[in-house]
C-alpha cells in the first residue's frame, strides 16, 4: 500500500481489482481520431511548406492571413498537439516508474503542448486579424 | 485478508528496447515512437515560426536564417521523414483497427511499405522544393 502505484486507489477499487480501467478507451480513441485528422493536414502542410520555404516575409504573412490557411494552420496545431500530448504521455508512463518524476514529466508535457498551441494559434490569429505588423 | 486487498500485484513496465529480437514490425513500432519525438520538435519549431512571423520582418528573417542553415535543413528533412512516416503509419493502424492486416506476411509487407513511403515522399518533397527554388 505504501508503493507509489497504489496511493490513489480506494479500498473499493482495490477490491474490484480492475486497475485504472475505462478512461483508456477515451485516450485510445482520441489518439486514433487526431491521427486521422492529421493525414490530410500533414499532406496540406507539406505543400504549404514547399510553397512558403523560399518566400519573403510579406508573401508569407499575406498567405497566413488568407482565412482558409489560418484555419488549416490552427487545426494542424490542435490535432498535432492533441496527438502528441497523448502519445508522449504514453511513452512517459511506459518507461518512467517512480511516481514523482513520472507526474512531473506528464504535467510538463501537457504544459509544453498547451504553450506551443497557444503561441502558435494566437500568432496566426494576430496575423489573420491585424496583419503581421 | 486476501492478496487483492493489499493492492494489485506489481504491474510490469513495457519491455525496453534491448529485449527485442530485431524484426521489421518491431522496428516500425520503435520508429513510430522516435518519429513522434521528431514531430514534437517539429511542432515547437512551427510554433516558433508563427511567433517569429507575428513579431515582424527582422525576427522572421532571423528565424528563417537559423532554419535555413545546414543544421536547420538537416533537422527539417528529418521532420519531413517523420511527417510522412506518420501519414503512412496512421493508415496502417487504421486498417488494424478494422481488424485487417494482422497476419505476419501482410504486417511485414506494410511495415516495409510505410518506411519506404516515408523516405521516398520526403526526398520527393525536397526535390520539388529544390526544383521550384524554395530552398
Amino acid at each position: 500500500m505504501s508503493t507509489s502505484k497504489s496511493q490513489f486507489r480506494t479500498p473499493l477499487s482495490r477490491a474490484r481489482g480492475l486497475g485504472a480501467s475505462h478512461h483508456g478507451v477515451g485516450h485510445f480513441i482520441s489518439e486514433r481520431v487526431s491521427g486521422l485528422a492529421l493525414v490530410p493536414l500533414f499532406i496540406w502542410g507539406a505543400f504549404a511548406g514547399i510553397r512558403l520555404a523560399g518566400s519573403d516575409f510579406d508573401t508569407v504573412a499575406a498567405w497566413v492571413a488568407i482565412p482558409i490557411n489560418a484555419v488549416l494552420l490552427s487545426l494542424l496545431f490542435i490535432a498535432l498537439l492533441v496527438h502528441l500530448k497523448n502519445a508522449i504521455q504514453v511513452v512517459i508512463e511506459d518507461y518512467v516508474e517512480a511516481f514523482a518524476p513520472k507526474a512531473a514529466l506528464v504535467i510538463g508535457n501537457l504544459f509544453v503542448c498547451m504553450l506551443a498551441g497557444a503561441a502558435g494559434i494566437v500568432s496566426i490569429l494576430k496575423i489573420a486579424f491585424t496583419g503581421a505588423l | 485478508m486476501t492478496e487483492t486487498s493489499r493492492g494489485l500485484p506489481e504491474r510490469p513496465l513495457s519491455p525496453h528496447l534491448q529485449v527485442w529480437r530485431w524484426h521489421i514490425t518491431m522496428a516500425c513500432s520503435i520508429l513510430h515512437r522516435a518519429s513522434l519525438f521528431a514531430l514534437y520538435v517539429g511542432v515547437l519549431l512551427l510554433a516558433g515560426w508563427a511567433l517569429a512571423l507575428a513579431s515582424g520582418p527582422e525576427h522572421y528573417a532571423c528565424y528563417t536564417d537559423v532554419l535555413g542553415s545546414v543544421l536547420g535543413k538537416l533537422v527539417l528533412f528529418g521532420i519531413t521523414v517523420a511527417v510522412f512516416y506518420n501519414v503512412a503509419y496512421i493508415v496502417r493502424q487504421s486498417f488494424w483497427d478494422l481488424g485487417k492486416g494482422f497476419d505476419p506476411k501482410t504486417a511485414n509487407l506494410t511495415g516495409v511499405v510505410v518506411i519506404a513511403f516515408a523516405i521516398v515522399a520526403a526526398v520527393v518533397t525536397w526535390i520539388i522544393a529544390l526544383a521550384t527554388g524554395a530552398i
